[in-house]
């Protein structure tokens, strides 16, 4: 690790400020961060926790009947208070990485992170979620921009993130073997006014929605709906784990899956 | 009745109190008053010319006590092959130079470069980065098949292309096995590949060392399975150290796997470091660091023919390898495919002609040697999997197949130069067929295919030569080492024992179980006996831990020092109770006058040893003290029958093991809890390989596997229950324990049961093409063999 200066400011206004300053940082739970720091991959001057921010902590339900999830919320607060609300969403949190890593990983830290392999990512473009920063709301459609790439600008700070809650909901994670991170997973969300899916693990552009099931699916929420449909292999990921045809086979398989556990 | 103390009790590790409850003394927990670190500067590419390497900028950086580079290690020796192989014409093998820092080229990822010896590690890695280096990229050579191609870039310009040797073992007479072949009534061939593995154990190396100004005398603390081994090769053959003013220590060690045999270049640069800086320097390795630096393991590419008569009779055998060496020779990494591989390719079976031909290869790839069952695992594997195929190409069944060409008579020599001494295959599988509940496996296969899963049965056996090794027959076979080990019984005045053995524990309970041996022997209890071991100043000599070879060796010479003990002790009982020695008996720590009454315990006569007011001064010295070195008469063959059970996923190719039976034959039982723990950790490492591990490389030797995220280790959920039976026991015919050896078993044997049963299981559900995958069996090599 370089040497940085280190700072943890108590509202996120200061932060707002904290980050402001030259090349410094946004500090989440440290669960991807600190790894990429000690391998000197990364050089901030200072990093700015958001940990000791209490107000972008916490699971609530809003006035709209939106899940509410304070951006620095940890993996495991979501797994046990969100469970109520939205079982589908709970569910996902509690199997990311190890108990070591959901006591420490956050919601906005994944989100700003965007991971290809990434869990959240699938249910936040599934739920049709807002992230909310500092500055605007992004709808889930426009924040993801591709592998590792967002529509965060430089110090914006994820506080909190929206999820309108589906009447169904389930994501299916097929493990990749090393890593456990989704080799390919689908989140398949059922709202009054159509259904969402969501792909992650399987494109070289990270997340995406697949829009032939979403019609299939909001016409018959039945796993028989996407069985005359095919994934194309173009532009997934190939690596040691699995080709793109492979993962293109997954998205279908989990899809049913997924579809068949929701209903 | 089961015992509950002395030989074949299942006492609980002792040291696993220590361990889990962090009051272990692992080797990174060693810190020495006043010590720098080292950080060495790796290569980043897989080959390059090194046109320059200019230090002057990192020498001012803070901290920095002095950089060294390869130009510091003239006229200082490079790491040495520890076995020379001679090929089929009776050439030995091309042996080239492995510096301990690199000399104008690097030749893998990882090798390094420059030291940077500074106050602290982070200042060491921050003048590292300050170095600059000229490298001139070379071409990388990966793959075996291209390597051996001519006009290959070569990875050592000295030598004549990158075949190291082309090995060949049983009838070597090419006409007279292909007249087998042409004879036969069917011949079953299987290319396979025995992917390359990271030993990974838990604890990362690291190497602390001291040298003392006013004695002149060295400290080494280093992460390995034999220290002795360590001193002398480090001495003799690198730094040109006197051995006497060298002492190495290897403490509790976390784990090794085999990648810990090796002498290693770091530990050899801090030796000679602690001195050219007059200051304790440490090593510790990161896991990265592990991934690109320790040696690594198989890697071999297979093509195995077996041929059969008109009764299904082994006829003949015939296999054609290429063994990755990776950059250098790693210490004994010319025996594995040789010595350690070929030997065992008759596995349990009357196979009258066997040709075994090894071509060993440089590539530009980390160095590999060694790992957990050393060549036995690929030998079991083709063999194992070559018979599956042929039961599935003549309709038999594979259990059939191989009872009825297993060996039955011993003393068995076998076509490739082993004289197994004893076994029991048929009982053993006996044992399997029972303890896997093989006849209950249709009903279970019902169950699954109603959820939707196909189930397969795989089964193999396995034979290995452990208790590593004559010294005699191995020097005849290249070996630059004697293989025996040794132990010295110190008993104290009071009664208690210090036993210092040769072998070196990380992990395999000795602790516990050599005790078990000596108190038994004298009728003591346990906790009077502790051992002693990693710590060349106290042990008398070792060879150390490796090849299952611990308590069949290093045992044996720990009963025959404590046979000394005895026999000393009887004298002196016996000039206690004024009668001839050989009328004294001992049993349960009391020595007896045969026939009379009279008896003293063993107290006394410990206590006499040493405070001789009443002794017999002029025939015996006193105290009680006795050393033997032990030198095995053949290697120990211990071999099972393995059982794996596994469900696959048609939708997604996902394997699940769900049931593992081992069956082993190790001969006589110290300790049965302790044999079940080496079963069950071998067969983990085993489900690992066959399913879940791989150590990768693009065609530029850039390491894709350089981290858990892409390396698969196997955990908890990917294993099942296992069930081990170890009541098959032919004891070990010529040393004084009857042993075998455990530790290497589980993972020998367990990756052909679980490939076997994947193929059984695709069969099963009409994919009837797949004759093969590859391990690791991934779900995406699954779904692909399925595909067609
Ligand atoms: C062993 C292991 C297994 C894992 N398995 C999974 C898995 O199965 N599925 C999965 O989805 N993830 C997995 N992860 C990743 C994990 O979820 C991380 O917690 C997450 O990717 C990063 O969150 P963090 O809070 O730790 O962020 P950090 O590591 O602190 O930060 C990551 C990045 O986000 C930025 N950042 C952090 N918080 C904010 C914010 N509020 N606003 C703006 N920018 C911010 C940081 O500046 C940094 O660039 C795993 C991680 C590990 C170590």
């Amino acid at each position: 690790m370089y040497n940085f200066e280190f700072v943890k400011p108590a509202t996120i206004a200061d932060a707002a400020k904290a980050l402001g300053t030259e090349e410094a940082q946004a500090l989440g739970g440290g669960q991807t961060l600190i790894p990429a720091l000690k391998q000197r991959l990364n050089a901030p001057a200072t990093l700015v926790s958001l940990s000791g921010i209490g107000e972008m902590k916490g699971v609530c339900r809003a006035d709209d009947g939106t899940l509410a999830i304070g951006g620095a919320t940890t993996h495991v607060t979501v797994a046990s208070e969100a469970a109520a609300h939205y079982p589908a969403l709970a569910a996902l949190a509690s199997h990311i990485g190890d108990p070591a890593v959901r006591n420490r990983g956050t919601i906005g830290g994944s989100l700003a992170n965007n991971d290809p392999a990434a869990c959240y990512p699938a249910a936040v473009l599934g739920s049709g979620a807002t992230v909310k920063t500092n500055t605007r709301d992004i709808a889930a459609d426009d924040y993801f921009q591709g592998m590792f790439t967002t529509a965060l600008h430089d110090g914006e700070i994820i506080t909190e993130v929206r999820f309108p809650v589906p009447q169904k909901a389930n994501y299916q994670k097929f493990v990749q073997p090393a890593s456990r991170f989704a080799l390919t997973g689908v989140y398949v969300a059922k709202f009054a006014d159509g259904v969402r899916v969501a792909v992650t693990g399987a494109s070289e552009n990270g997340v995406f929605r697949w829009t032939e099931a979403e019609a299939a699916l909001s016409a018959d929420f039945s796993p028989a709906a996407v069985e005359g449909l095919t994934v194309s292999a173009d532009g997934l990921i190939r690596d040691i784990h699995g080709t793109p045809e492979y993962r293109a086979h997954l998205v279908k398989v989990l899809t049913k899956r997924a579809v068949a556990a929701a209903a | 009745m089961p015992k509950d103390t002395g030989i074949g009790a299942a006492k609980k590790r002792r040291e696993d109190v220590r361990f889990l409850t962090g009051a272990g003394n692992y080797t990174d927990d060693i810190n020495v008053r006043g010590q720098a670190y080292v950080h060495f500067l790796r290569s980043d590419v897989a080959h390059a010319k090194i046109n320059g390497i200019d230090t002057s900028a990192a020498a001012a950086m803070p901290g920095v006590v002095r950089i060294f580079t390869g130009a510091d290690f003239t006229g200082v020796g490079g790491l040495p092959c520890g076995w020379q192989v001679t090929d089929r014409h009776g050439v030995p093998m091309q042996e080239p130079p492995h510096p301990i820092l690199a000399q104008g080229k690097v030749r893998h990822v990882g090798d390094p470069i420059a030291a940077v010896v500074a106050d602290t590690y982070e200042q060491a890695r921050d003048a590292a980065e300050a170095i600059v280096l000229d490298l001139e990229e070379l071409p990388a050579v990966v793959n075996m098949g291209a390597a051996l191609k001519d006009g290959a870039t070569k990875v050592h310009d000295d030598l004549t292309s990158n075949l190291c040797y082309d090995w060949v073992l049983g009838q070597t007479d090419d006409a007279a096995v292909q007249a087998a072949f042409d004879a036969a009534a069917h011949v079953t061939t299987l290319e396979l590949t025995n992917q390359r593995l990271v030993a990974n154990p838990m604890e990362p190396r690291v190497a602390v060392a001291e040298y003392s100004r006013g004695t002149e005398d060295y400290t080494l603390y280093t992460t390995s399975q034999n220290p002795h081994v360590i001193r002398l090769l480090m001495c003799a053959f690198v730094l040109g150290l006197p051995e006497h003013k060298v002492r190495v220590v290897a403490p509790d060690v976390g784990g090794g796997f085999g990648t810990k045999i090796f002498h290693y270049a770091e530990e050899a640069f801090v030796t000679f470091a602690a001195k050219a800086c007059n200051r304790p320097v440490k090593w510790t390795a990161s896991r990265s660091e592990a991934f690109m630096s320790d040696a690594q393991g198989r890697d071999h590419v297979t093509k195995i023919e077996l041929a059969l008569d008109a009764d299904n009779n082994f006829v003949a055998l015939r296999t054609n390898t290429m063994a990755n060496m990776g950059a250098y020779l790693s210490t004994f990494s010319s025996s594995v495919p040789t010595w350690l591989h070929g030997t065992l390719m008759a596995g349990n079976y009357r196979t009258p002609v066997i040709q075994v031909n090894v071509k060993a290869v440089f590539t530009n790839t980390v160095p590999v040697d060694a790992y957990r069952g050393a060549g036995r695992p690929e030998a079991t594997y083709q063999l194992e999997r070559v018979i599956d195929k042929a039961a599935r190409e003549l309709g038999v069944d594979p259990i059939k197949l191989r009872r009825q060409n297993f060996i039955t008579e011993f003393p068995y020599d076998t076509p490739v130069a082993l004289t197994y001494d004893t076994g029991d295959y048929n009982g053993t599988m006996d044992k399997l067929e029972v303890a896997a509940d093989i006849v209950g496996f249709a009903a279970r296969r019902a169950e699954s295919e109603k959820r939707g899963k196909l189930r397969g049965l795989g089964v193999n056996c396995y034979i290995e030569a452990c208790g590593i090794a004559p010294s005699n027959i191995v020097g005849m076979l290249g070996a630059r080492a004697g293989l025996y080990d040794a132990a010295t019984v110190r008993v104290n005045a009071t009664g208690s024992i210090s036993v210092m053995v040769g072998a070196h524990s990380h992990g395999q309970g000795h602790e516990t179980a050599f005790p078990q041996v000596v108190a038994e022997m004298i009728g003591i209890d346990e906790s009077m006996v502790e051992i002693v071991h990693g710590d060349t100043s106290k042990i008398p000599f070792g060879m150390g831990t490796y090849g299952s070879r611990s308590l069949a060796v290093c045992g044996s010479a720990m009963v025959r020092a404590t046979e000394k003990i005895i026999n000393k002790a009887k004298k002196i009982a016996a000039h206690l109770m004024e009668a001839s020695d050989t009328d004294i008996e001992l049993k349960d720590g009391r020595f007896t006058v045969a026939g009379t009454d009279k008896s003293v315990a063993w107290g006394d006569v410990t206590l006499t040893a040493y405070v001789p007011h009443n002794f017999p001064l002029t025939e015996i010295e006193p105290g009680l003290e006795e050393t033997a070195f032990y030198d095995p008469a053949n290697f120990t063959y211990p071999a099972g029958a393995y059982a794996c059970e596994v469900e696959v996923d048609p939708e997604t190719g996902k394997v699940t093991v769900e049931r593992f039976a081992a069956a082993d034959d190790f001969g006589n039982i110290i300790n049965p809890m302790i044999v079940d723990g080496q079963v069950h950790g071998g067969i983990g490492q085993g489900i690992g390989q066959a399913l879940l591990e791989s150590c990768v490389y693009d065609e530029n030797g850039q390491l894709l596997t350089g981290s858990y995220m892409d390396y698969a280790m196997p955990r908890a959920d990917d294993v099942p229950f296992y069930a081990v039976d170890h009541s098959s026991q032919t004891p070990c015919t010529h040393n004084p324990l009857g042993v075998k050896g455990c530790g290497e078993a589980g993972a020998i044997g367990s990756p052909p049961a679980v490939v076997n049963a994947v193929i059984d299981a695709l069969h099963s559900g009409g994919m009837t093409h797949v004759a093969h995958i590859d391990m690791p069996v991934s779900p995406s090599r699954v779904w692909s063999a399925m595909q067609g």
